[in-house]
């Protein structure tokens, strides 16, 4: 019996240690990880570091429903990408496509991913990251000087403007660091 | 013998001057020259580079607003600011050595920068053009 019961102690240690390394792959990870994973799954996919990352913050997929990256990622609509080419060939486009729409806001269990996907209301598809419901709300009490107007940040697409953890996926206050303005409490 | 000092003077002289080349570039300029270019011309490619043209949102802009002037040197994009790695083979060894990503850049920044794509001349000029640098 005691036996036993220090086999479940080590199975459950060993449950809880492993449970951030695997972070929240899918529902059971979630259920059983106690170190529940706060932000946004960083971005782990070369191409898309690669080819998103090379004219712009490479935004994590969970940021977007995947109606949004649906839109974003077809063909078409990258010719003519807010204004700028940025053609992909098939079989890149291919895998960026796959790998956003696997990793989206809805299909994320990172808790921040979770309250973009459930803020957003059924059939909507942001195609700015400044048109997400969540991140509208989160920023709204932020004054106009100190981003459009603030020759260091310009627009809050630039998120690693002033989130200075951006590209580990880390959006928390804490991490936060607007250029030319005195750290807020 | 005088006659061998200058023939090596003017060996050393064509070795700095010749542009290099990556099996990349070859094998553009070879299928440029397929596509119907013929011969291809550093000053010409640098003047395109400069020439300025309406882009999309009806500013005058060129190669140069977002590679910058010193092209040993990173360049900006013009809307994100990101950081764009020197144009430059001399500062930049990674510059010219995939062939796909190349005519991927091409494509997207002729649309960008002239609302159109380039031709193979055009193409090549602009590699002659970078490959000195």
């Amino acid at each position: 019996m005691r036996t036993n019961f220090k086999t479940a102690l080590l199975a459950a240690a060993l449950l809880m240690s492993s449970g951030s390394a695997l972070a929240e792959g899918n529902f059971w990870m979630w259920l059983v990880n106690f170190s529940r994973q706060k932000e946004v799954q960083p971005v782990d996919n070369k191409a898309y570091k690669d080819e998103c990352g090379s004219c712009h913050f490479a935004y994590q997929p969970g940021l977007l429903p995947g109606k949004s990256w649906a839109k974003l990622l077809d063909e078409k609509a990258l010719a003519d990408h807010f204004g700028e080419d940025a053609s992909l060939d098939k079989d890149t486009l291919k895998e960026i496509y796959d790998y956003t729409m696997a990793n989206a806001a809805e299909k994320s269990y990172f808790k921040r991913s979770r309250k973009i996907a459930l803020a957003t209301e059924d059939g909507e598809a942001p195609l700015r990251i400044t048109e997400v419901r969540y991140i509208k709300r989160t920023h709204h009490d932020i004054p106009e000087k100190m981003v459009k107007g603030n020759k260091d940040v310009k627009s809050q697409a630039y998120c690693n403007a002033c989130h200075t953890k951006a590209e580990e996926g880390i959006f928390d206050e804490d991490t936060v660091d607007i250029p030319n303005f005195p750290k807020r409490d | 013998m005088k006659l061998h000092k200058i023939l090596m003077a003017a060996g050393m002289l064509l070795a700095s001057s010749v542009a290099l080349a990556t099996p990349a570039t070859d094998e553009l300029f070879a299928r440029y020259k397929a596509e119907g270019a013929a011969g291809f011309d550093a000053a010409r490619g640098d003047k395109s580079w400069h020439k300025e043209s309406r882009g999309e949102d009806g500013k005058l802009m060129s190669c140069a607003t977002c590679h910058g002037e010193d092209l040993s040197k990173e360049g900006h994009h013009h809307k994100t600011n990101k950081v764009i790695g020197p144009m430059a083979p001399s500062a930049n060894k990674e510059r010219f050595t995939d062939v796909k990503k190349i005519e991927k850049w091409f494509k997207r920044n002729c649309n960008d920068v002239l609302a159109r794509e380039c031709t193979a001349q055009e193409k090549g000029d602009y590699l002659k053009f970078l490959l000195g640098k």
